[in-house]
């Protein structure tokens, strides 16, 4: 039994002032084990987000239905955290106040979220920050913050939308390990969308290539490098032979997303 | 000068207060220098002299304290009535669909035609100058808090509702606080408006207030009368806008941080 099912899922734009349906999503099968670490491959425009967006519930298919440990999504909820590629914190909240957000809601008394609060500062390396607010912190910090913000909520699955895309290279190298470390120990389940095909690799125990609009899966290849994994991983072999495969794989979608196809 | 260069702080307040300063200046050389009849404009001196006259020989203190008395009644019974259904408004498209056209339309019914009407149907008495007030002030707050919640960024509701918010969580501890600077703001500026209806408010039917002095004044050809009391509504108004902009500094750290 998977984890997450996505079954028969499509997403159909309806159409602007006259012009076609836009059919960012074709009919789309993918099934998510326990603790994998999924990244989602594809160039801009190809349906990586609409499908994230589908699987959180902040967007409704247009065939097909998700299941999540073999329920239906039929919205949003705390089941699934989210983190975005814009920076999404709460301006009027204190970086600890974030990360409590989803904690509130669900009613946790204030003690108890102390803790999972401090807890997550730590991991996240921001424990100095708790009473900073969002603009007194650079765009790392942010992203890490929402990390926790969505982690803290405890949900079965994590669903992440290219949210290292605004980071400078060396920033996101170290977030890319930030959060690789966190799932080797939370054992959680991801599902991470990006067009970074070495970000794609280095964090994936499967990376699922998509092709370019209307977007389908078009290859699901898995990746066995060995964990704990170090960041020196991106020179080995094995990892540049993957690296040169995808690279083909997602070449193909490039050129005809750019062609307009 | 260069464009959208910052100044300093002492430079900042050199160049407020120099303008002031040259604004007096013009005007005395205008009045002392004989330039203008002392008919139509009093000189400053005049002015100070008649001011302290109007406080200490005719409780023009009085007639202070009931123009501010009227302005914020009027105004604060107009922001609870307006900032919640602006919130509502903003937040919900059936509510604004349903409120929208008319607000829109009332928007632009000048509140000072109405006041022929308001005293027929309130008399001359306060009532009749709060509602004046209301009315000017109570369908802006509507609009402009309406579009300010409706703005308010998506992927912040989105990231709220992706932690399990409801709905009356996106409306309390996203929606709200997110406006509440932006609301805040409007306040600010309205506030500044309900001053304009409150003197043609006071101007008619009214015994007491600065509208009411300046109206007196005319009868006696006093501009330096009329020239302070004009200067007093300018100063609350600063008072008012400086104690505002405190507060909001106060209240909403994380907007400037």
């Amino acid at each position: 039994m998977s984890k997450l099912a996505i079954e028969n899922v499509s997403r159909v734009f309806p159409p602007v002032r006259g012009g076609a349906p836009t059919r960012a999503l074709e009919p789309t099968h993918l099934a998510v084990g326990d603790n994998d670490f999924v990244t989602i491959l594809g160039p801009s425009g190809c349906g990586k987000s609409t499908l994230l967006r589908l699987v959180a519930g902040l967007d409704t298919p247009t065939t097909g239905r998700i299941l999540l440990n073999a329920r239906p999504v039929t919205g949003p909820g705390a089941d699934r955290g989210m983190v975005f590629q814009s920076y999404t914190l709460f301006p009027w909240l204190t970086v600890a106040e974030n990360i409590a957000f989803g904690l509130r809601e669900k009613g946790v008394p204030a003690a108890k979220r102390k803790e999972v609060v401090a807890t997550w500062l730590e991991r996240i390396g921001l424990t100095g920050f708790a009473s900073h607010y969002p603009k007194q912190l650079s765009g790392g910090m942010q992203q890490r913050t929402a990390i926790a913000r969505a982690l803290a909520n405890d949900p079965a699955i994590l669903l992440l939308d290219e949210p290292f895309g605004a980071l400078d290279n060396q920033t996101r190298a170290l977030m890319q390990e930030l959060l690789l470390g966190i799932w080797e120990r939370e054992a959680k389940t991801v599902l991470f969308v990006t067009h970074d095909i070495e970000e794609a690799i280095f964090l994936a125990s499967r990376v699922v290539v998509m092709s370019a609009r209307p977007g389908r899966i078009k290859a699901d290849i898995p990746v066995d490098l060995p964990h704990p994994r170090h960041y020196t991983v991106k020179t080995s072999p094995e990892f540049s032979a993957l690296k040169a495969r995808l690279t083909e794989e997602i070449r193909v979608e490039a050129v005809l997303a750019a062609e307009g196809h | 000068m260069k464009p959208l260069a910052p100044i300093s702080n002492g430079a900042r307040v050199t160049l407020g207060v120099s303008f002031f300063v040259l604004f007096f200046a013009g005007w005395a050389v205008a009045t002392l220098g004989g330039y203008v009849s002392a008919t139509f404009l009093a000189d400053p001196i005049t002015m100070v002299k008649d001011g302290w006259e109007l406080i200490t020989e005719h409780g023009f203190l009085f007639d202070i304290g009931v123009t501010i008395w009227r302005v914020v009644g009027g105004f604060v019974l107009a922001a609870l009535v307006a900032v919640p259904l602006g919130i509502l408004m903003g937040a919900y498209k059936p509510v604004e669909a349903f409120f929208e056209p008319f607000v829109s339309f009332a928007r632009y019914l000048p509140a000072s035609a109405f006041i022929p009407l308001l005293i027929l149907w309130a008399g001359i008495g306060e009532s009749q100058k709060l509602l004046v007030i209301f009315i000017g002030s109570v369908f802006q707050i509507v609009l402009m808090v309406a579009v300010t919640v409706g703005s308010i960024r998506r992927d912040l509701v989105e990231a709220a509702l992706a932690l399990g918010a409801r709905d009356r969580g996106i409306l309390g501890r996203v929606l709200i606080p997110a406006a509440a600077p932006g609301i805040a703001e409007i306040l600010r500026l309205v506030l500044g408006w309900a001053w304009t209806y409150v003197i043609v408010a006071e101007l008619i039917g009214s015994s007491s207030g600065i509208g009411h002095m300046i109206i007196d004044s005319q009868a006696l050809l006093a501009t330096g009368q009329m020239i302070f009391g004009i200067i007093v509504i300018g100063v609350i108004g600063l008072i008012s806008d400086f104690l505002f902009k405190a507060a909001n500094r106060l209240l909403f750290p994380w907007s400037l941080a």
